[in-house]
């Protein structure tokens, strides 16, 4: 195989040599210890992603059973196998553990921890202690929504609107917020964590404008984080207070003002989406360079539009109360504010398709999934636009479309990219390579079930049918059918690395300390990588993404990319590359 | 290099002591940006209320009890000094005089709380509460006047006022007259005056949870400075904590005017 270099790029002359691959560290962050308290009391960055991993994914199969129910019940129009108020209990628990308790802690949670310390070249994070606090926050407040649903559930969808959840509902609102409003504190905790440690802990060399693009969409995800969440921690806080005293500032009867909740909370909730959108956005800035065997295409576009979403995220939420009687002339200012973010967003999408212009593109599952995500988000990036319009918003409003735009972007878009986040690194976590054959095989079958899931609410949703009710005309139950058919397709592709990515720990081939041939500070270190991650601090001097050379960025050669794959998989370099014959001009 | 990378204070996974000092300062101050939003939420909600209902806020301000705030702002200004001597005390390695600021701050913190309990106590004694208790003590002051003329109606709570023990609190005696039939002043609703009190109760309240914890950290810092673990070259702990402290007060100098001296023009004491 050969690395193609873009026309108008020369050809270096001299290339850097190829380090030898790192013998594997005797003593790794794994294996150092062993007892059940080496892990409940660690304060390796590394062992904390991986309890994060280790619970969200429990989240993410709770969640994954209650949207199971929700699609099987509207197998037919009257509810297959609910009654109505179970409904109404299956689809908040739903999106309260989806949304609060997988995809906002998924991606900063488990790979900004493991990450962010390893690719700025830092010893851990800035706050070891605290990052350990913010898993036990975390799982406090998991416990208490957790508890909350299994002995009955909420009955108010996520969104929670008083004056019904505060005085109507007869479902577990306490604990259920409650939870919610202590997980908040671990985002912060999370949040403050990498910020400081991005600001602060960089080794030499490692400038901004040298940072991984992956640093930059978590220093902007940080940023929401820090600045958004205290505003929903205060407003959960006044819901709680409202119905536990039985008064309170949202309360009507007292002139208290309902919507004024929709407004507090929206302008945490909108950001939050952005929160979990980003770094889903810098795992595929990572992928799709290093797959495609190219630079990153306007590096600093890229890092900069991260920072343009995170900001002109807060300034959009009431596009969310179109139609709950906000004035005109509001809805026509956030109407226009809610176009502007598609601007950052589309810049990202229109540098990462030129990334992959003439690359040396391979199809192992990280890329297959990066690129699944390219697709999907650019579908639910534009129907965005639809329910930002003014006017089609009044007819598109609380239908499925909105269902389905929305999963178009958390799910094909954050989940997916999360899924790829979590092959791409899988090697570098746990020392082992996943079978390449099914990983690809899984990561087809997630983006077309997804496809067959959503596509058919984006119809339904079009044509009225209203989002949240448990019975629907007879006309509508072949969307729901279709679209009930696809989720277990959907459901099968997640499946598939709930099984050969555990059975990869024990079966797996041992993974070299760069399997992918990718630049990042990272890379350099053993697979898995030792408890204080460098030997010694890596000097930086390279940009991240210097693939048309082919150095990584301490300035040293890389090993031979993985093939096309095959039976084999990837499996890393088997012996020194004889770059200068191999690089074409 | 020498020196400081061997500090006993120096944790592992920095490089120097000037990493780890500004890093936990610039931890300080993105977390007191989040206290700043966590507050903003609620006084941007206050703001709305404040001027949707002008009256009614200023009439319930004037009956809370400002001298006791008057006491407790004192209080936390003459602290914030205090943590601020601390610091320098810490700077210059004066241990005992560190343990002294230390120990005057969380003394003045706590006389705070204590202040605050007492205020809490009177408002409660003056069934000055949202819900069922202010309720039944306005339709207490309303029913015995229904009947009377507006100057028959001030003379009763005049007498009222005057006795031992009155039957009405004067803020239910205030708000009944101004409610009355033949009152000239616009009505007042006391759904509105209750909004208020739960912006009272809600904002001193979770401003008095951050005291209390602003206390124990300040008491952390008492421990750590006895056992002699704050040499000079680690005060910036004592810093840390002292920014929260700052916050923390900075955030009662907004209460204070929003809370007890939006009525202080208001003439009926």
């Amino acid at each position: 195989m050969s690395i193609a270099v873009p026309h108008g790029t020369p050809a270096l002359a001299t290339t850097s040599p190829v380090p030898p691959e790192p013998a594997p560290a005797p003593v790794n962050y794994l294996n150092v210890s062993h007892t059940i308290w080496s892990w409940l009391f660690t304060v390796d960055h590394k062992r904390i992603g991986l309890l994060y991993l280790g619970s969200i994914s429990v989240f993410f199969i709770i969640g994954g059973i209650f949207a199971a129910l929700v699609r099987m019940n509207l197998m037919s129009p009257n509810g297959a196998i609910l009654t109505e108020d179970a409904y109404n209990r299956a689809f908040t628990a739903h999106g309260v553990m989806m949304l609060f308790f997988f995809l906002i802690p998924a991606v900063p949670g488990v790979m900004g921890n493991f990450f962010i310390p390893l690719m700025i070249g830092a010893k851990d994070l800035a706050f070891p202690k605290l990052n350990l606090a913010s898993w036990y926050v975390f799982m406090i407040g998991a416990a208490f929504s957790g508890w909350a649903v299994l002995v009955g559930g909420i009955d108010t969808g996520w969104t929670l609107y008083p004056p019904y959840s505060s005085r109507s509902s007869q479902s577990n609102i306490l604990p259920g917020v409650m939870g919610v409003f202590i997980s908040g504190f671990s985002s912060i905790m999370t949040g403050l964590n990498i910020m400081v440690t991005i600001h602060k802990m960089r080794a030499p060399g490692m400038t901004w404008g040298r940072l991984p693009l992956f640093v930059w969409s978590l220093y902007g995800t940080s940023l929401i984080q820090l600045l958004a969440t205290p505003v929903v921690a205060v407003t959960l806080l006044l819901l709680m207070v409202e119905k536990a005293a039985g008064i309170g500032i949202f309360d009507p009867t007292i002139g208290g003002d309902p919507i004024l909740f929709q407004h507090m909370f929206w302008f945490y909730s909108h950001p939050a989406v952005y929160i979990m959108i980003l770094p889903g956005m810098g795992v595929v800035s990572e992928i799709l360079t290093c797959f495609s065997r190219k630079n990153i295409f306007g590096y600093h576009a890229v890092a900069w539009s991260s920072m343009g979403i995170a900001v002109v995220g807060f300034l959009l939420w009431a596009h969310h109360m179109f139609v709950a009687g906000i004035s005109f002339y509001a809805a026509l200012l956030f109407s226009l504010l809610s176009m502007l973010v598609a601007v950052p967003s589309a810049i990202k999408v229109f540098n990462w398709t030129a990334t992959l212009y003439r690359g040396s593109i391979t199809f192992h599952a990280p890329m297959i999934l990066a690129l699944g995500f390219l697709v999907l988000f650019v579908v639910g990036g534009l129907t965005g636009l639809f329910l930002a319009t003014l006017g089609t918003d009044i007819h598109l409003h609380d239908t499925y479309f909105v269902v389905a735009h929305f999963h178009f972007v958390m799910v094909g878009g954050m989940v997916i990219a999360y899924m790829a986040g979590l092959h791409f690194w899988w090697p570098k976590m746990t020392g082992r390579m996943y079978s390449d054959w099914w990983s690809r095989v899984a990561a087809i079958i997630m983006i077309v079930g997804f496809f067959l899931t959503f596509v058919p609410q984006f119809i339904m949703g079009y044509h009225g049918a209203p989002r949240r009710y448990p019975n629907y005309p007879q006309e509508f139950q072949i969307y729901n059918v279709l679209s009930t058919a696809g989720s277990s397709v959907l459901g099968l592709g997640y499946l598939l690395p709930g099984i050969y990515l555990p059975l990869s720990l024990f079966f797996g081939k041992k993974a070299t300390a760069n399997p992918w041939s990718a630049t990042g500070l990272e890379w350099i270190t053993p697979s898995p990588p030792t408890v204080h991650n460098f030997d010694a601090t890596p000097v930086v001097v390279c940009g991240p993404y210097e693939y048309a050379i082919g150095v990584d960025q301490m300035g040293r050669g890389l090993p031979e990319p993985p093939g096309p794959g095959g039976s084999d998989g990837p499996t890393g370099p088997s012996g020194p590359m004889k770059k200068e014959t191999e690089v074409v001009g | 290099m020498s020196a400081s990378t061997h500090s006993p204070v120096l944790k592992h996974h920095f490089d120097d002591l000037g990493q780890q000092h500004a890093s936990e300062r610039l931890g300080i101050w993105m977390f007191l940006a989040t206290e700043v939003l966590f507050f903003g939420g609620i006084f941007g909600a206050y703001t709305v209320y404040r001027l949707w209902y002008p009256s009614e806020f200023v009439l319930a301000s004037s009956h809370l009890a400002w001298k006791f705030a008057t006491i407790n702002t004192v209080f936390l200004i003459t602290s914030s000094l205090t943590i601020t001597l601390g610091i320098r005390a810490a700077k210059l390695g004066d241990r005992s005089a560190l343990l002294r600021y230390l120990l005057i701050t969380a003394a003045l913190g706590t006389a705070f709380m204590v202040v605050k309990g007492f205020e809490y106590k009177a408002d409660l004694h003056e069934r000055y509460v949202p819900g069922p208790m202010f309720q039944a003590e306005y339709a207490e002051a309303v029913k015995p006047i229904a009947t009377m003329t507006h100057a028959q109606a001030e003379a009763y709570f005049a007498a009222d006022a005057t006795k031992s023990h009155p039957d009405h609190e004067p803020w239910a005696r205030d708000l009944a007259l101004r409610n009355h039939e033949g009152s000239t002043a616009a009505p007042a609703d006391p759904g509105k005056i209750q909004l208020f009190l739960c912006f009272y109760y809600i904002m001193t309240g979770i401003h008095g949870i951050h005291i209390i914890v602003g206390i124990g950290c300040i008491l952390w810092l008492v421990w750590e400075a006895w056992r002699g673990t704050i040499p000079p070259e680690n005060y910036s702990t004592v810093e840390v904590v002292s920014l929260y402290w700052h916050l923390v007060d900075a955030i009662w100098l907004f209460l204070m005017p929003l809370l007890y001296l939006a009525g202080i023009g208001y003439g009926h004491h």
